[in-house]
């Protein structure tokens, strides 16, 4: 394998700039929402007392779990040694820390009283998952800045595997953290399950990996670098399998949940329902974002090209947004079970299916922080030497044979 | 003055201090007894200078058959309180954003018609889930079994409100100017029913109780002899939700729907 050479890209051409220029607009727009939403408080927004949890939670929870998946591609070349992914490896982690940012931006600015933030980073319940999650978001800064720093600085590379491994596992406990919100959450019938730390696990490998297709492509044909097909396929194929895996846990979810009789009217409710759950779940996490990618990525003619297997990720990350979606505001909205079989009724809907309808606001905020993960990498990539000069089969590829 | 005047002198101001030393003692003693002989069912309340101790663990106990919904508890908690209809605020939320401290609920069986109504609000659990999930500690709950937020420290997360089984929490979408001096609520903050803590650590009982005397029983669980606890030993009571092991504060009788 030859030598790799990392530079910053040069970040002169017009694309570039309006790339900047967008992203910083989605950035301001975001934070306009905010500002608008905690001026007036969350009466301008979708969220009510059934649905507390509403569009923001959605996009940061993916973002956040998108973040350590897209550590992956890092932990891959030095956890497993597999060279060919290591000149991807320094933009792994920095579009984790990247994600990561937005994703937290998000969850901070959705807070009902986001000025105490400081109390937040001073008062802990350690029995509380979420004070671990400070913990665990935190130190995965630090860690993969660490991790960076050892790879990026030559003196220091001897440390790659030690810092990689590090990172790996601490990515981890982050996800592991991340779905454990739901699962240790007793009262509500579609939370309550362990798989949701694993599930959670899978979805970051997926969603991570779909945003990272995306994110190296456009670098590589905006720079006009050049991006050989065998670390692309690669990626595509392992893109294929991580959706697979997540298909393989929400249909152990759902199993085990219609296994009991208690579970069925929630699972029902879900599967089978007459709302936008039930849509979601089937037309978009399901067939347009499991099933087509996962053909899209493996027919032999969509599979390689280049336009197929980036509409195979866009689709993932829809997929995976429709899926949290689902997950948050579908779990949200069926009515707690106070009395088991019975029929309730009240002034605070009570045994009714809890309704929500997104404001714009939410949307924005939710798309500033998405806005806030991308410029992040665009800028970095522009001062520090994140990209290799090529990815080219023959500089890459380490069975490479050139064709006779 | 010769010495044997002096000495008889002497001998009358240590008798009159040894009597005002003694009447003083069994003054004290007198006080400090009192209590537990003559006032043993209005003044529940520790004195103001002692802290909460888990000796004791207030609880309510309602009679569902005597409820009619009338929403006399509902309405003397929004006036005790300040919320709802006790309140000028809230004017921009939606009234699924509004705050509910309690609220009545009807159960119906679906296969025999029966229904039965009952108040719900905070059950304060001896296991509370909303005190386990808060990240900074302002779901808290006392050593004598309230449970309450800290508003100083709640940070509007609202992982307390997924996490309470009751539906039992409110989320303030706006914000507030009619607050009360001893009901402390704010925009960005959860709240909930505090069983009127304010009254109780004074000797009172909770506003709804007061309200719904013929149905609410207000007292100390782990008092045998109190009334609350009469009550429960000679004709029972159930927990909602009994089978989450969250052993509520709030007890209920003629659940039986």
């Amino acid at each position: 394998m030859k030598k790799i050479y990392f530079s910053e890209i040069s970040g002169n051409s017009l694309g570039y700039l309006a790339i900047i220029a967008g992203l910083g607009l989605l950035v301001a727009l975001g934070f306009g929402a905010f500002l608008y939403m905690e001026h007036n408080g969350h009466w301008v927004t979708g969220m009510n007392n059934e649905i507390v949890w509403g569009l923001p939670h959605v996009f940061a929870v993916f973002l956040i779990v998108a973040a350590s998946g897209a550590l992956n591609v890092a932990s891959i070349s030095s956890v497993f040694s597999k060279t060919a992914y290591k000149p991807l490896a320094r933009l792994s982690g920095l579009l984790s820390l990247a994600l990561l940012a937005g994703g937290l931006a998000v969850l901070v600015l959705d807070l009902g009283r986001p000025d105490r933030l400081i109390v937040a980073m001073t008062y802990y319940n350690f029995k509380s998952i979420f004070a671990w999650n400070i913990y665990l978001y935190t130190g995965f800064f630090v860690i993969v800045i660490i991790y960076l720093w050892m790879m990026m600085e030559r003196k220091m590379n001897g440390f790659t595997k030690a810092a990689g491994t590090t990172a790996f596992i601490w990515r981890l406990a982050l996800t592991t953290g991340t779905g454990s919100i739901f699962g240790f959450i007793v009262a509500r019938q579609l939370y309550d399950s362990a798989i949701y730390a694993p599930l959670f696990i899978v979805m970051s490998f997926s969603f991570g990996l779909a945003i990272f297709i995306l994110v190296l492509m456009a670098t590589y044909g905006g720079t006009g670098r050049p991006l050989g097909d065998a670390i692309l396929f690669r990626l595509k194929n392992l893109l294929g399998v991580f959706i697979a895996a997540v298909l393989l846990m929400v249909t152990i979810f759902y199993l085990t949940d219609l296994y009991g009789t208690e579970h069925h009217d929630a699972v029902a409710f879900i599967l089978n329902g007459d709302n936008i759950y039930t849509k979601l779940f089937w037309v978009v996490q399901i067939i347009l974002g499991s099933l087509a990618p996962l053909a899209l990525l493996y027919n032999p003619v969509t599979g390689t090209s280049r336009a197929w297997i980036a509409i195979a990720s866009i689709l993932v990350i829809i997929g995976g947004l429709a899926q949290l979606y689902v997950i948050l505001i579908g779990g949200q909205a069926f009515p707690l079970v106070l009395f088991p079989g019975m029929e309730v009724s009240s002034s605070f809907a009570d045994g009714v299916v809890a309704s929500y309808s997104p404001s714009l606001p939410e949307f924005l905020l939710g798309l500033g922080g998405v806005a806030i993960a991308l410029i992040i990498v665009a800028l970095a990539m522009k001062v520090l030497q994140f990209a290799p000069n090529s990815l080219a089969d023959a500089d890459v590829d380490p069975h490479y044979k050139a064709a006779s | 003055m010769n010495k044997s005047t002096m000495k008889n002198n002497d001998a009358l101001v240590d008798k009159k201090r040894r009597a005002i030393l003694g009447g003083t003692t069994a003054a004290i003693a007198g006080m400090a007894i009192a209590p537990g002989i003559f006032l043993t069912e209005t003044a529940q309340a520790r004195p103001v200078d002692q802290p909460v101790s888990s000796k004791t663990r207030w609880g309510i106990l309602i009679n569902t058959n005597n409820c009619n919904d009338c929403n006399d508890c509902v309405t003397a908690c929004q006036n005790e309180n300040g919320w709802g209809a006790g309140s000028s605020d809230e004017k921009n939320s939606r009234p699924d954003q509004k705050a509910q401290w309690i609220r009545t609920v009807k159960v119906t069986n679906k296969e025999t018609g029966y229904a039965k109504t009952l108040p719900m609000m905070c059950q304060h659990c001896e296991s509370p889930p909303c005190v386990d999930v808060c990240p900074t500690g302002a779901s808290f709950k006392r050593e004598d079994g309230i449970v309450l937020v800290d508003k100083h420290i709640c940070i509007g997360c609202r992982y307390c409100m997924m996490a309470c089984p009751y539906k039992a929490r409110s989320f303030i979408h706006e914000k507030l100017t009619d607050q009360l001096s001893y009901a402390p609520r704010g925009i960005g903050t959860v709240e909930s029913c505090t069983m009127c803590v304010h009254r109780v650590d004074n000797g009172e009982n909770p506003a709804c109780v007061d309200a719904c005397s013929d149905s609410m029983i207000f007292g100390d669980l782990n008092d045998p002899d109190s009334n609350i606890s009469r009550e429960l030993a000679k004709h029972g009571g159930t927990q909602i939700r009994a089978d989450l092991r969250l052993n509520p504060g709030v007890r209920y009788q003629g659940l039986n729907v």
